[in-house]
């Protein structure tokens, strides 16, 4: 946000969440928007070694998302997923780290059943499409 | 705190300020900091290696560059821009990180982004995990096929690899082929339900660019035409980046 499209680019992702989970399901963080902070996976940092330090940088967003309350974190970027992940592990969150992908075909009632690695027990069995056995190539 | 006090040796001698400051547009208005410190308060990375934006940045200004080429600190910045959001000034702290980052041999930058760097050189597809044009295409048309034989309903689910002319080249981050290929159906599946005209190209569908955060220029140059050139080739209209 921050670097390419700005805030108004944000409102519509907001705009596209809050139409798939609800608006009362919807918790922002603070700070946000262009205030907010980095999540500390990027420029390199999952691959550079530093974990330690990674997950120091972490520990602001991570307090974050605990300050939420929320259990379900979306993100729409795959080095942003993967950190955040790492942090509710590491620090022991609890919270499920989701992408934004995923949101949407669940809310959409399809989302296939090998989709939903990320999610939490509580909304893994929720509107599951139907599926058939794979008949044998003839 | 650095752990010993950093010494200021007579006259300075510094040319990383200046060099960087030649290289950017109105030299990234490194000489206007006003040690206010609004940067420090506001970067997740102060504190790491005793070091904060405007400490990196003061050691530039006071020509400490032995010091900042020793510091390992370029690699924990993420290169976020929080602070020159925050900055009155506007001051671009992250180019001067990314040069200092380059002012390492390159065989001593960290093993696992030179190593994503060089992989994504292997191939033109790009990808950071060295999955070649022919992996990619394997596992999208295996998964897909999957999909259309299980799910009801997705019988006619389409993920088009080098459609000439689609309106949205499409790429990937090599995780999701490589190590988690059912993550990519949820996105065809909104793709199919919008009615998008989009394709994937067996060449520069990494979406990731490891040479950038490695700062090689040239690396970096090459990936960004080959992606560049795969779009053009096909004559997509958009380039949509998932990362
Ligand atoms: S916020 Fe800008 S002006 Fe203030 S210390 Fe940091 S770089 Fe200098
Ligand atoms: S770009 Fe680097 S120095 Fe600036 S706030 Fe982000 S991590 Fe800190």
């Amino acid at each position: 946000m921050r670097k390419s499209f700005g805030d108004a680019y944000a409102e519509d992702l907001r705009f596209v969440v809050k139409q798939a989970v609800g608006e009362e399901n919807f918790v922002d963080m603070t700070p946000n928007r262009s205030n907010n902070y980095c999540c500390g996976g990027g420029g390199g940092a999952l691959q550079a070694g530093y974990h330690e330090a990674r997950r120091t940088f972490g520990k602001i967003k991570f307090d974050q998302i605990m300050a939420t309350g929320a259990s379900y974190v979306i993100a729409p970027c795959h080095n942003c997923h993967s950190q955040i992940h790492d942090l509710a592990e590491h620090y022991e969150g609890g919270y499920h780290t989701v992408h934004l992908w995923t949101i949407l075909c669940l809310a959409m009632g399809i989302l296939g059943p090998n989709e939903r690695a990320y999610l939490g027990e509580d909304l893994a069995g929720l509107l599951v499409p139907e599926t058939r056995e794979a008949e044998e190539d003839e | 705190m650095a752990e010993e006090a950093i010494k200021i040796s007579g006259k300075k001698k510094s040319t990383f300020l200046d060099k960087v400051r030649e290289l950017l547009p109105e030299g990234g208005n490194l000489n206007l900091c006003l040690t206010c410190g609004a940067c420090s308060s506001g970067c997740p990375a102060t504190g790491l290696e005793g070091l904060d934006p405007r400490k990196f940045l003061r050691m530039a200004a006071l020509g400490l560059d032995e010091e900042i080429q020793k510091s390992n600190w370029p690699w924990m910045c993420t290169m976020c821009w929080r602070c020159i959001y925050v900055c009155p000034m506007k001051i671009d702290i992250p180019q001067l990180v990314y040069h200092a980052r380059k002012l390492w041999p390159r065989e001593n930058r960290p093993k696992g982004i030179r190593g994503s760097c060089d992989m994504a050189l292997k191939h033109d597809s790009c990808s950071a995990m060295g999955a070649s044009e022919d992996d990619f295409r394997f596992v999208v048309e295996d998964v897909l096929e999957e999909v259309r034989k299980t799910q009801v309903g997705w019988e006619t689910l389409e993920a088009p690899i080098n459609k000439k002319g689609a309106t949205y080249f499409l790429n990937q981050n090599s995780r999701e082929p490589v190590t988690e290929p059912d993550e990519m159906v949820p996105l065809w599946k909104i793709m199919h339900v919008v009615g998008a005209d989009w394709t994937y190209g067996t060449k520069g569908w990494g979406a990731e660019n490891y040479c950038m955060f490695l700062a090689d220029d040239e690396a970096w140059k090459h990936i960004v035409e080959v992606k560049a050139k795969a779009v053009d080739d096909l004559g997509c209209k958009y380039w949509v980046n998932t990362e």
